[in-house]
């Protein structure tokens, strides 16, 4: 359908650059700075970001206080502690919820999930469409038509209800498993569904960058050389082609996170994720929005969790952000 | 197309067949016959081959069959009921993200590395930060509840279709003006871009006659997809406001096992996102003079 646009090629940022000078001068032997490495040179360039920086720093705070938060807070995330809907006061510091729940507590023990989630979705869709896209662009013909036109297929379905589909037919499956005596825990078997649901359609795109990439790649000098030395197509994709896509491939993945957090907590907010009383920061704010009342407004169940996820979203796009800039080979000329 | 749709219709019912259960669960338990019955009209006690080949012969004559779960309704029904509403709304949507979207990426671009431009694109990034599910209840907690500026549900006047489409609209702007201000950035780098300066066009002719041209054309691709997306509803945003769209029937039907309903709605996205893909590629030879089609 596409096929008479050629997608704009992404920059690949390992290609061998001749414009980065080896210098090994008497400072740079002293291990101060080689500036010769790819992957270094992204790095200092990712540092000059500044705001990519800034939101590094925080998310890594985030992450910290989602970590240990839960075992600094005096309160159970699941006990009820408090008063039903109380303000945020100095014993609950974000107030508490509609069953006296410490909020605070909840929304460290949401924000760990929501993360972890983005984590492992991220990854899946990492493995799945980099093996996909790779295989589909370096075997070429049939093999390549048959994997992208299912990716083409799934692509023109609505994501959604793949994804309910599948996260329910998951359950049902361990459903059954568990009444047959096997030892499930529902709830980390629940959030295993959400994982392979998530991960399942998030690997498509990543599957079409790289297919572009390899297919820039396998055409050139390098290829062919090891070819003729007699390599297997495999040592090939994985000695020669995967390190040369690294850059496009961590950029496309640090766009891919928030887009997976942001997803596990739509599906939450629907009821198909994470079951209460466990809580990712989509459910929490699910919680906030059904105590929406013309009478009285418990702001604070709504912008909290909310913020946070805005927060963690905000840090991740700027990170990725950062990234693209640090891979992208033109980005330098255009400082 | 249509072996692409072909595959898609046969995708989507083998695909709410593997799910468990089936959509006459949640009724009150029926005697053995009474659902031997219920089986028999929808053909649910065929083969699976069968039905689907059933349901192709309805779709060739236009008929999306029975919904299994809202009695006496066809699936053509429901569809020609919520689609003009969701159309509205995904129309409206579709052209706030646009209008918001395409000036402030524009403008942040040409203004890259400035105070201004940093400004424009945290407004943008943050846009990317709030979820539907997170703007909807705030907007309506602030517009509709404390200020009582709009009305916080229904679908009757102009004057309700304001927090829907705002809320659906943001997330997407944010996108469009990324794109847009990557997209300008990558074309101003060009060299036909020197040749227009150095001929001595002002820096405007230069922006709006040769650099926007080619700088909305990320915008352009994402518009196929983003418009299928919203023109098919967003359960969200049906839900909060209590609009009488498609977009809650998506999610509903697929949660109740509405055979026909879910694989009705999935050739209806299909059948919009490969429309709107032909024309994405149409304009995309309009904007771009470098590419032709044979």
């Amino acid at each position: 359908m596409n096929s008479s646009v050629p997608p704009r090629p992404l920059p690949s940022a390992e290609s061998a650059t001749p414009d980065a000078p080896r210098r090994r001068g008497k400072f740079f032997a002293a291990g101060l700075s080689p500036v010769n490495s790819p992957a270094r040179r992204a790095w200092t360039r990712f540092r000059r970001h500044r705001a990519a920086g800034l939101a590094l720093r925080g998310l890594g705070l985030l992450v910290l206080v989602a970590l240990a938060g839960p075992w600094i807070s005096p309160y159970d995330p699941n006990a009820f502690v408090g008063g039903p809907f109380e303000p945020p006061s100095l014993r609950h510091w974000l107030g508490t919820d509609v069953h006296g729940r410490d909020l605070l507590t909840r929304v460290m023990v949401g924000a760990r999930l929501s993360l972890a989630v983005g984590a492992v979705g991220a990854a899946i869709s990492l493995v799945i469409g980099v093996l996909w896209g790779a295989v589909a662009g370096y075997a070429g013909g049939r093999t390549d038509s048959v994997l992208m036109r299912t990716v083409d297929v799934l692509y023109a379905m609505p994501t959604l209800v793949f994804v309910i589909v599948l996260v329910t037919a998951l359950n049902g499956v361990l459903a059954k498993w568990e009444a047959a005596g096997a030892p499930v825990n529902v709830t980390h078997a629940r959030g295993l569904g959400l994982l392979l649901g998530i991960g399942a359609v998030s690997w498509l795109t990543m599957a079409r960058i790289v297919r572009g990439e390899v297919l820039a790649l396998r055409a050139r000098p390098f290829v062919e050389a090891s070819r003729v030395l007699g390599a297997s197509p495999a040592r090939i994709l994985f000695r020669h082609l995967l390190p040369n896509l690294t850059g496009v491939v961590i950029v496309y993945l640090a766009l891919t996170v928030p887009a997976v957090v942001l997803y596990e907590s739509f599906l939450s907010f629907l009821g198909l994720g994470i079951q209460p009383p466990a809580a990712s920061l989509g459910t929490l704010i699910a919680e906030g929005a059904t105590q929406i009342n013309p009478l009285r407004i418990y702001w604070w169940l709504i912008v909290f969790p909310a913020g946070t996820l805005a927060a963690a979203l905000l840090g991740l796009n700027l990170v990725g952000d950062g990234l693209r800039d640090a891979f992208d080979p033109r980005a330098a000329s255009r400082n | 197309m249509l072996p692409l749709l072909l595959v898609i219709s046969f995708g989507a019912f083998a695909l709410i067949r593997l799910a468990p259960g089936g959509p006459f669960d949640r009724e009150r338990q029926v005697p053995p016959e009474v659902e031997r019955q219920l089986n028999a009209k929808y053909h649910l006690d065929q083969p699976l081959w069968r039905q689907y080949l059933l349901y192709l012969g309805g779709l060739v004559r236009g008929d999306l069959g029975p919904s299994m779960r809202y009695r006496n309704h066809t699936v053509n029904d429901i569809i020609a009921a919520g689609l003009p509403v969701s159309l509205t709304l995904g129309a409206l949507a579709f052209a706030f993200a646009l209008g918001a979207g395409i000036p402030l990426g524009f403008y942040t671009a040409i203004r890259k590395g400035r105070c201004t431009d940093q400004f424009g694109s945290l407004l943008a990034i943050m846009a990317l930060c709030v979820p539907t599910f997170v703007a909807g209840p705030l907007l309506v907690m602030i517009f509709g509840v404390k200020l009582r500026w709009f009305p916080v549900a229904l679908w009757d006047s102009p004057w309700h279709t304001v927090l829907p489409v705002l809320t659906l609209g943001i997330y997407f702007a944010g996108r469009v003006a990324r794109l847009m201000r990557e997209g300008m950035l990558n074309t101003l780098n060009a060299g036909f871009i020197t040749t227009a300066r150095a001929k001595g066009l002002s820096e405007g002719a230069v922006f709006w006659r040769h650099g926007f041209r080619l700088g909305v054309l990320p915008v352009v691709s994402y518009s196929g997809p983003l418009l299928a997306d919203l023109l098919t509803g967003s359960f969200v945003v049906e839900n909060l406001f209590q609009i009488p769209g498609i977009g809650v029937f998506l999610v509903n039907s697929s949660l109740n096992r509405d055979y026909t309903m879910v694989v009705g709605l999935v050739l209806l996205y299909a059948a919009l996102l490969l429309v709107l893909n032909l024309i994405v590629d149409l304009l995309y030879a309009v904007l771009d003079p470098r590419v032709r089609y044979e």
